[in-house]
């Protein structure tokens, strides 16, 4: 399985902070928003963002990264610390 | 990387960085930064604060989310990385969580160094590099014509020009 969580903004636009996904088929962050897409559809514009950041294992990655079963997968709009 | 350079590195990071709901004490910093420390002569701190007027909006309240454990571990990158680039002695970085008002401190960032230029250019690398890496997020209270809401803010362009000029 792959942990996936949601911060901030794309947590609330989504109303979902952690979900569960099977790691099958999934190389990569871009296969798992693929993934959610299919399935929740109502997902795919809000995902599709292109400003998302995302990390593996609160490392940030880009969409090319890898991901393998025990991953933590974050997604999350830019971020406004500071 | 050995156990005990992990456990070491652990440790250090431990006390460099704090994040907190809590306010802090400048003075208190400060002072922690200076105790037993006769080797450096330059201490810089930065202090960031909530401010009243944000893009012309008047702002009655700040709440600040994070991903927990992410924060801590970039946080502990951009000071290894500060690290590499200049010679530098202690460092803390403190950053609030939570629900804040008008003209409470939110981040601190302290570092010294034998001689003053390492200082300066390690914290205000740190600080630009915290304002695009760490994963914190601004949610904003505003009061627009008697109207109150809450909006998340929009990241900058300019910080992350800022960042990439550290390149």
């Amino acid at each position: 399985m792959i942990k996936v969580v949601f911060f901030a903004a794309l947590r609330e636009q989504l109303a979902c902070s952690e979900l569960s996904i099977s790691s099958d088929d999934i190389n990569t962050v871009a296969d798992v928003k693929q993934q959610l897409c299919l399935q929740n559809a109502q997902w795919q514009p809000i995902l599709g963002h292109g400003s998302l950041l995302s990390a593996v294992n609160h490392d940030l990655v880009s969409e090319k990264h890898s991901v393998k079963p025990g991953d933590e997968v974050a997604f999350f709009p830019p971020v406004t610390g500071g | 990387m050995s156990i005990d350079t992990k456990r070491h590195i652990h440790e250090m990071s431990r006390l460099e960085i704090s994040v907190q709901d809590t306010d802090f004490s400048l003075a208190d910093e400060v002072a922690l930064l200076e105790r037993d420390n006769a080797t450096d002569g330059a201490v810089v701190t930065f202090t960031g604060r909530v401010r009243e007027h944000n893009n012309g909006h008047s702002v009655r309240s700040l709440t600040l989310e994070h991903y927990p454990g992410m924060t801590e571990k970039s946080l502990a990158k951009i000071i290894t990385e500060a690290r590499k680039r200049w010679s530098i002695g202690r460092v803390k970085v403190i950053h609030r969580i939570g629900e804040l008002t008008i003209g409470e401190q939110i981040v601190f960032v302290g570092v010294t160094s034998q001689h003053r230029h390492d200082a300066f250019a390690a914290n205000e690398f740190i600080m630009d590099y915290l304002k695009v890496a760490a994963p914190f997020w601004k949610k904003e209270g505003v009061n627009q014509d008697g109207v109150c809401s809450e909006q998340w803010l929009e990241a900058k362009m300019s910080d992350s020009t800022k960042a990439t000029r550290w390149r």
